[in-house]
């Protein structure tokens, strides 16, 4: 396979309602801004794309079947090839590894990923249905489908199991609200408090409103090239930034689509198939498990992501990371929920499973340079969402994972102050992230990591 | 102190309107003026009934209908499913159905939905839970009753639970419930 390069992104403004455009224009938006930001104009690099992917989630959101090719149409990219993807949340996580693999297989030099979602022409709760219908129509969305509540029920068993707190919840709606203060994309811009977070309104107890992503309406492109299409876009006058930006791992895993059919398997088979490297080599970590499967727990049960865990596994090899939270720069994660990041630490391996829940509130993910108004016993490590993530960012589902994207692209270019007006996001001297997207209760989860070529 | 409320509640409907502002003449600077206008929305409704079939599943629907609750077991190897499945994961093999209705069941997981989707928020608030079942691999999804969803408590997981049938049956998941024991 050949190298691939992620060149430019860009991001239209997410919001609960985008009325003054349709999705094709709300795109464009997007797309124009990654073209503008290599110094390209329209005709010449509709000149030279060789084809795009096209993420987007629901068709029942706009009663619109086949929505891709009408962006695609309104990009002047036709007849170009493209094909649309869809897997539930991680829908913009699959494109963008999608277009990778247009440009690691030689079918294309260079490759555009475009995602969007439209969720505000229906109501709120009339959303969360359809959402819902992302789960079993026959034996789970007729009990009470409702995604806030499977989220809810996960961490329900994740405090029970590991003694998680909703603090620790809350502490994570406090940094990524206060991160994206200074993300002028960002849908939801705070600074809110612990309490705050918790005196929120109840939606599935034990989530409050603060914890949990909003519906928006929005797009995000990624341009993708290989080395030739990085030369033939220069020739054609394109700036690319340097040093350049490489995906060098991807990942991807599922699960069952019923979260009550994972299964829950013994330590033995969790230590062999599911445990990372840097798990399996520690004798510590290895008696920390086996104490925790003594007490009870088995994997991945409700509490965990056996695909998150999967993809992350495989990514890292595929990039040669041994040691994430050290190798790592920063990750942008799909927190659609407080509780499905602190999940998430876990299934990447950030923390052991079952630590999660002081990992969130130990300082490691938070930003250097702000103050939360918390008292964080240990420096910044690893910034988790420094964008603000879904839960302020907002979560236009087909567009969140190619945001992603974006904002791990600016980080690595360090470009950063450029796009937000401001340097306080930018993570100094970063040179490797990872990007993961996550769907339904964990059916479909992609990883993708992105490191800066010196 | 309970929030008072701010703001009267948004809801779609209206005057049916049958012309909208236009400039009368048409010229350069009148079309020019049409990109500074708001944008149009209409309501579009869209019904639809589907004739849904439970397939292979219909036997877990029909025993629901009778007061008894199954599960899918894998002859070979006994992995058992509290959700019908006519194939094993495992050995690709066909399932056999079994009676679990008298199982030691209890409480794995839960939450209480205070929102919901719109079609289930009229029932708000209510409490789901993941039901795990003696000798049964997989976890059963149902509604917790019998418990004051006012005061979700951790306790509750590991709580034994009974099942309990609706007399009429709506072929739905929701013809079996849970009450504590």
């Amino acid at each position: 396979m050949r190298p691939v390069y992620a060149i430019s992104g860009g991001v239209s403004k997410f919001n609960k309602a985008r009325p003054d455009k349709t999705f094709q224009a709300i795109v464009k938006e997007a797309y124009d801004y990654a073209v503008a930001d290599i110094g390209l104009d329209f005709p010449t690099i509709t000149r030279l794309v060789d084809g795009s992917v096209a993420s987007y989630f629901s068709d029942h959101f706009t009663r619109q079947l086949m929505a891709g090719i009408m962006v695609q149409d309104y990009l002047g990219l036709c007849p170009k090839p493209s094909h649309r993807v869809e897997g539930g949340g991680a829908t913009g996580g699959l494109c963008f590894q999608e277009a990778w693999k247009s440009i690691a297989s030689g079918m294309m030099d260079v490759c555009v990923a475009y995602g969007f979602e439209i969720m505000s022409h229906v109501e709120t709760w009339k959303g969360n249905e359809f959402i819902a219908l992302a789960s079993d129509v026959s034996f789970d969305y007729p009990v009470g489908g409702f995604y806030s509540g499977y989220y809810a029920m996960m961490v329900t068993r994740h405090m029970k199991e590991f003694g998680t707190t909703v603090e620790q919840m809350a502490a994570v709606s406090v940094k990524n609200h206060l991160n994206a203060y200074f993300n002028p994309y960002a849908q939801k811009r705070n600074r809110y408090t612990i309490q705050d977070v918790r005196n929120a309104p109840m939606v599935a107890w034990p989530l409050t409103r603060l914890e949990i992503c909003v519906m928006s309406d929005g797009a995000a492109v990624t341009l993708l090239a290989s080395e030739e299409g990085i030369r033939k876009l220069e020739a054609n006058g394109a700036q690319v930034p340097r040093p350049l930006v490489r995906v060098t791992g991807i990942g991807r895993g599922t699960d069952a689509m019923r979260m009550a059919d994972r299964p829950h398997v013994d330590f033995d088979d969790f230590l062999t198939n599911y445990a990372t490297e840097q798990e399996k080599a520690s004798d510590e970590t290895r008696l920390y498990y086996k104490t925790l499967w003594e007490k009870g727990t088995r994997y991945p049960g409700v509490h965990s992501f056996r695909a998150g865990r999967t993809a992350g596994n495989m990514a890292y090899k595929m990039a040669d990371i041994h040691e994430p939270l050290t190798e790592l720069d920063f990750v942008e994660l799909h927190d659609a929920y407080t509780s499905s990041e602190i999940q998430t630490y876990e299934d990447l391996g950030l923390c052991r499973y079952g630590e999660g829940g002081p990992f969130a509130l130990s300082g490691k993910t938070f930003m250097p340079g702000i103050d939360y108004g918390l008292d964080l016993p240990n420096q910044p490590e690893c910034p988790v969402n420094p964008s603000g993530g879904l839960i302020a960012c907002g979560h236009p589902v087909g567009a969140t994972g190619l945001m992603q994207g974006v904002f791990a692209i600016w980080q690595l270019q360090g470009t950063i102050a450029k796009h937000f007006n401001s340097d306080t996001l930018q993570i100094t001297n970063a040179r490797r992230g990872a990007i993961h997207s996550h769907a339904g209760t964990g059916t479909y989860v992609t990883v993708s990591i992105l490191e800066r070529e010196d | 102190m309970t929030k008072l409320k701010s703001q009267r509640d948004e809801t779609l409907g209206g005057y049916v309107v049958h012309n909208l502002p236009f400039p009368v003449q048409i010229t350069p600077e009148t079309l020019q003026i049409l990109k500074k206008l708001a944008p149009i929305s209409i309501e579009q409704e869209y019904k639809i009934t589907y004739l849904h079939s439970y397939g292979q599943d219909s036997p877990w629907f029909a025993a629901l209908s009778n007061r008894r609750l199954l599960a899918c077991k894998d002859q070979q190897h006994g992995y058992t499913y509290a959700n019908p499945r006519g194939h094993d994961m495992y050995s690709g093999q066909e399932t056999e159905w079994i009676d679990i209705t008298d199982r030691e069941a209890r409480v794995h997981a839960f939450t209480v939905c205070h929102f919901g989707s719109e079609e289930f928020l009229p029932e708000t608030p209510y409490v789901l839970v993941l039901i795990e079942f003696t000798g049964v691999n997989t976890l059963l999804l149902s509604r917790l009753m019998g418990v004051d969803p006012l005061q979700a408590n951790l306790n509750w997981i590991g709580m034994k639970v009974l099942p309990r049938f609706i007399r009429l049956s709506k072929l739905k998941p929701t013809d079996v419930f849970f009450i504590p024991a």
